[in-house]
This record gives structure tokens, sequence and C-alpha cells, in this order.
């Protein structure tokens, strides 16, 4: 994949001075399971097609020649089944790592993940963690569909004793995987397909990023932009677009969801006076609105407009590439938004054709999945 | 089994194999083009089973699916223009370009839908079931479904509310060994799937999805006995997908099937065999399969041509059929 803005920025705030090592995003999901697997015996990891060729986008690759079939499965299409088998597991001493292809096909566990991963250390008085992590990956494009591409965080970021965590770069998904696996409780951890080629600097070394931690990643004044996963792409790109019009754009990562860093958010919007914000789940009860309230709670008297969100419409994913091109928003809504938000709707603006076309990640997807 | 049926029955079975192998094959010609944007997941080696279950069905039987759905639909006679109008995401397409390759129906056929969250039509069917059997209707629900689908808890809590109401559905698993790149040793036990239907009291039947008229024969049977108001009945036919598990090539290079398996699999195409035993007892010639060949071949061009020639829905489309 060509390097988008999303790439040189974090490479700009993320690098390290000295050696520099660059590794894709689901290079990087592979280098953290593959060393805490190493690390600790009670970790393994099951999930539909884990060791198969294709090896879920690349992130589990190579972990079964290296740690056995005891600890790098397949499993059945079972997938409620299994995640109460995780559950039992985890209760008893390991550490699993459950994997799903798609969030889509989590929806079958939903049963196992609510009403028990999520709940037994509470309702026991907390005499039993539930260190599990369920890996979930999240898309968009290529005609997937109302059935394989819902982005449904705010779900799970709905219900009490679950972590949701949603990295965005390469660096921030090794670091943050190593830690929801260290974590002694449930964590959904969510992974958009569409990053999972993108290149940042990640060192070699077994290293934690916590959970729970907003990050500023692009400076400015004028706005504060809150970004879930993906949607961090298409607000740097809008950032460096809105520089050439002299406007400076604060970005930030949201990272994980639950619990939120609101923090972060609310001290930029102090200095900014203005939010926008922007994930990539639905309008109505999705994320973006529970930032805005946070915000609004809490930081009400610095707000200089109305807070702003974009997100998908309140629509199932159709197919056609001539009604998805209506049904996902990109940095150029971004920008209009940003512009009317500072009543400069004036500024003159021009898109160039993307290079991309919209229902792929990069050029070098041909389909079929 | 083909000796009891009459020349013309055997016909009109070879005709909808070829018909269903070659839209196929034009889906995988086409690809490349890169304007089918969609997933879509072939039939090709698999035909027998969707012509055999269905040349038993009437119009006014209903039929589900799942992800590989296009020879259900085309078996059970959906429209061609509007299904290829759907590959190319049109608004001519038979979900209106809303739902591609995975999500196809056709009303006027009563192919009811088809959709790709493994299991999500067997409890669905059975609602139609329930539907039918409350109308008192001759009519029966069938479902397809692959051989991952046994392993969803829903199929077992669907099949014994089927049994327990007595339903008229007709389950049929197309068991091709494997779920994407996972042979199904390493999803289930040693053990018959029919096995496990039949302890659910359910009337099972075993056949050679390869074969169509015996998958023909079997599937009459438990039909007319479905339609006799029996109960619901279980047919697992064993078969063998030829391409890879999504999109439009070969994947032998993966290295997840072995060579062997795949040649013997392949010699046993149910097309080649029944031409062969149809020639070889001279109810046909070469020369009137190439016909059929090139009358199909006249209708998929015709199809294709509609389906691009067709407009994309429009902008205002994508906020309608939330609610009614
Ligand atoms: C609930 C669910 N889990 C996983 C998937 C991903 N998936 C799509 S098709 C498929 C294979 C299913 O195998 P089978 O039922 O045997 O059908 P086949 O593809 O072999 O025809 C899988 C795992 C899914 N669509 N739904
Ligand atoms: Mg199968």
């Amino acid at each position: 994949m060509n390097e988008t803005s999303v790439t040189r920025v974090y490479v700009r705030m993320s690098a390290k001075k000295g050696k520099k090592r660059k590794l894709k995003f689901f290079e990087a999901i592979r280098e953290a399971i593959d060393q805490s697997m190493e690390k600790d015996d009670s970790v393994f990891i099951i999930g539909e097609g884990v060791p198969d060729p294709k090896g879920i986008f690349g992130t589990t690759l190579g972990l079964q020649k290296k740690y056995g079939d005891k600890r790098v499965m397949d499993m059945p299409l079972s997938e409620n089944a299994l995640t109460g088998v995780c559950i039992g597991a985890a209760i008893t001493g390991l550490r699993p790592i459950l994997t799903h292809q798609r969030i889509d096909f989590s929806l079958l566990s939903i049963d196992q993940i609510i009403n028990n991963a999520a709940k037994w250390h509470y309702i026991f008085g907390g005499q039993l963690k539930v260190p599990m992590v369920i890996r979930i990956v999240i898309g968009r494009g290529w005609g997937q569909g109302a059935q394989h591409s819902q982005n449904l965080q705010a779900l799970f970021a709905h219900v009490p004793g679950l972590k949701v965590v949603m990295p965005t770069t390469a660096y921030d998904a090794k670091g943050l995987l190593i830690s929801s696996i260290k974590d002694n409780n449930p964590v959904i951890f969510i992974e958009h397909r569409w990053l999972h080629n993108i290149s940042d600097y990640v060192p070699e070394d077994y290293y934690s990023v916590p959970i729970g931690k907003g990050k500023i990643i692009s400076k400015g004044k004028d706005i504060t932009i809150a970004a879930t996963s993906y949607m961090n792409v298409e607000a740097i790109k809008a950032a460096d677009y809105l520089k050439k019009k002299k406007i400076s754009v604060e970005v930030i990562d949201i990272r994980t969801l639950k619990p939120l860093d609101d923090e972060v958010i609310i001290k930029s919007v102090k200095k900014t006076g203005r939010l926008l914000v922007l994930d990539s789940g639905y309008y109505t009860g999705g994320f973006a609105g529970e930032i805005i309230a946070r915000v609004s709670e809490k930081a009400y008297k610095h707000l200089k407009s109305a807070p702003q969100r974009i997100t998908l419409p309140d629509l199932p994913t159709p197919t056609s590439p001539g009604l998805t091109k209506y049904y996902y928003p990109g940095y150029s809504d971004i920008v209009k938004k940003v512009l009317s938000m500072l009543g400069k709707q004036d500024v003159k603006v021009s898109f160039k054709e993307e290079s991309v076309p919209l229902d792929k990640p990069d050029n070098s997807f041909t389909g079929p999945f | 089994m083909i000796e009891k049926m009459d020349g013309k029955k055997l016909i009109s079975l070879l005709n909808d194999l070829l018909y269903i192998r070659l839209v196929e094959e034009r889906i995988a010609e086409l690809y490349p083009e890169q304007e089918i944007r969609c997933p879509v997941h072939l039939s090709i080696g698999q035909e027998a089973i969707a012509v055999g279950v269905c040349k038993n069905l009437k119009k006014d039987d209903l039929v589900f699916s799942n992800h590989r759905c296009h020879a259900h639909y085309l078996a059970k006679e959906g429209s061609l223009k509007k299904f290829f109008a759907e590959m190319y995401g049109k608004s001519t397409g038979c979900s209106k370009g809303k739902g591609g390759s995975m999500h196809i129906i056709d009303l006027t056929v009563n192919f009811m839908g088809s959709v790709p969250v493994v299991a999500a039509t067997i409890p669905i069917a059975v609602g139609a079931a329930f539907t039918l059997s409350k109308k008192e209707s001759k009519n029966i629900s069938v479902v397809f479904m692959g051989d991952a689908a046994i392993e969803e808890g829903v199929f077992h809590e669907s099949i014994n509310f089927a049994k327990l109401k007595n339903l008229p559905v007709l389950f049929v698993c197309e068991n091709n060994l494997y779920s994407v790149y996972t042979p199904i040793h390493l999803r289930q036990p040693k053990r018959k799937i029919v096995d496990v239907v039949k302890a659910q009291g359910l009337e099972c039947y075993s056949v050679d999805g390869n074969d169509v008229s015996a998958v023909h024969d079997v599937s009459k049977k438990a039909i007319d006995r479905i339609r006799k108001g029996k109960g619901p009945a279980f047919i697992e036919a064993c078969t063998y997908r030829w391409r890879e598990h999504c999109g439009v090539n070969y994947d032998d290079h993966l290295g997840y099937r072995c060579k062997d398996e795949i040649l013997k699999w392949k010699s046993k195409d149910p097309i080649k065999r029944l031409k062969e035993n149809m020639m070889s007892k001279h109810m046909i010639t070469q020369r009137e399969i190439k016909e059929i060949e090139e009358k199909i071949k006249k209708d998929i061009d015709e199809a294709v041509k509609f389906a691009k020639s067709s407009p994309f829905p429009d902008k205002s489309d994508l906020h309608k059929h939330i609610y009614d």
C-alpha cells in the first residue's frame, strides 16, 4: 500500500531515535501474539481460520508451527459455545485470544460475551477473573454488505465489564494487544481491516501501550477532531488539507472506547473550543454521541460552537458501489464540516478524484474478500 | 438410477446443470474486469444438489439459501437478468443493488432469500414451514446449508423445533468437506452427520451429491413424505467445491487440499458423469449437448448485457427500504 498520511504522521509522532524498524499493522498484531505466547504459557489463540494459509489477514501466520496445535487452534463454526469455552478456560487459569474475521460473526456469541464474560467478575463479588481477549475485525467496502461490514463497537462499549480497544497504528496495535492479553478482564480488541496493511515504526521489544489512554496525533489550535480507528486516517488527510487553508486541527486518536479517556479530549477542547467526532459506526446511539455528551457535560462553557459528528448514516450497508459512494464519509466531508463549524463555508475547496476507489483499501486489492 | 428415468427428464437435468455451470464460469470470466464488486462464492462442482432437489419442487415451494447461493437461485428458476444485474450492483438487480452476490432473492418463484451468516436461514426456513403448516398448505420449505452449518447451535435448535411441530421442511446439507480452508475433521468428530440428525427424530438420507439422478430420486422420496404431512427431513449430499471458497480462482497452490483429493473429485464431475452416461445409452448426442450450451450462452450474453447497461441505484435509493 502507498504510504498514507497517517503513516507519515505516526512515524513523526512515535518514532524513537536510533534504530527504526517498519512493520505493517497486521505484522505488529502477529508479533504481539507471538511475544505474549512466548512469555506466558497460559496464552492460547483460537478462531475460525487461525492456522489456515491466510492466517486471519496474516495476523496468525506461522504461529501454529511455532507453538503447536494445542495453543494455536482452528475451531468449529460454534461462536457462542466457543466463547463460553474460552470464558471457562479463562476463569480456570488460561488466557484465551478468541478471533473473529468479521464483527458480524461475533454477534452469534453476544450472549456469552454480554451475559457471562462481562459479568462473572462482578456477580461473584470479584472472586473470579475473566482474562480473555476477543479480537474482532471490522471493515468496509467491496460489496461486503449488510452482514459483513458492520462497525458495532458502540454495542460492546455499552456493556459494563468489557474493555473496548481500537488501535489505529501498528505501534499501538502491538502495544495495546500486549496490554489486552495481560489484562485480567475481557477485552474486545477491534481491528479495522483497512488498517492492516499500513506501516509504522514498531520496536522489536515486548512493550505495552496502556489501555484507557487517548493520544494527540496531530497538534492544532482551531478545532479538535476526536476519531476512532480507521477514521483517524481520514482525519489526518483532512488536517493536512486544512493546514493549506491555514486552519490548524488537533487530532486525537481515542484508542480505547472503554474505559474512555475523556480527559485528553476535554483538555484539547478547552484549548480549541470546538469538537468534531468521527466514528465508523452508525449515527444513533453510536460512540460519537458518547464523546459529545461527555464534553457537553464537562466542558460546556468552553465550547464556541455546537459539537458535531461524522458517522455512518443510520442505514445498513448496501452492496452496490453505486450506493456505497454516498454511504461512507471521507476526508472531504470532514473538511467541509470543519469549515462550516468555523464559519468559513466561503473558503474555496476542491478535491481531486481519489486514486484508490472508495470501496478498496488500496490498489493492490482486487477482491473478493 | 439413471435407467429408471425417462430421457426427457434427464435432458432437463443436464440442461440445468449446464446452465448453472456456464453462469458460474461466466462470472469467473467477468470478475477480473472489477465491475462485479462483491464477494462471490461459486458452486462449480456442486451443481447436482441444487438441480436434483429443485427438480422436485413446485413453484409455490419455498427455498432459502446461504452464501453459496447461485445454484439454488438458478435451479429454482430465479430471473437470470436480475441475477446478473445484482452482481453488478444495479438498480434492476434482484435485490435492487442492496444485496450483491450473497443476498439474492426472487419472490416470483419463491426463492425466499440467501444470507451469508452461516446457518442464519435455517430457523427462518423453519418459520416459513410453520406458516405453511398453519395454512394447511401442501407446499414445503427447503433450506440449503453447508457442512459447517451443522456446527452452529441454531441448526440443532431448529431441527428440534421442526420435529416438535412436525413441520414441512427439508434441510439439505451440501457436505463439501471444507469450511473455507478448514477440513471437516478439524471441526467435527468422526461420526456421521446423519446420525446426529436422526437422533433428533428426523427422516435422514445420505446421497452422492455429484450424481444428479440419485439426488433427484432421494429428494423426491423425502419431499413426497414431507408433503404427506410426515414431518421434516434431512439430506446429506457429499460433494466438492472446485474453486476457491470465495472468489473465482483455483487455489490448489495453497496446499490445504491435496492433489489426489482434488483429482478424485474432479473425476466425479456431475456434468461429465451425466453426459457420458446419457451418451453411452444414446440418449443424447455431442451435437445436441452443444446446442443446449449455445442456447444457454445466448441467454447469459443477454443477461450480462442487460446488467451492464442497467443504471446504478439512485442516491435517494440509499434511504429507501429501512422501514415499510
Ligand atoms: C456465523 C458465521 N461464522 C463464520 C462465517 C465465515 N464464513 C463464511 S462461509 C464459511 C464457510 C462455511 O462452510 P460451509 O457451511 O461448509 O459452506 P461452504 O462454503 O463449504 O459451501 C465461513 C466460515 C460466517 N459467514 N458466518
Ligand atoms: Mg463446506
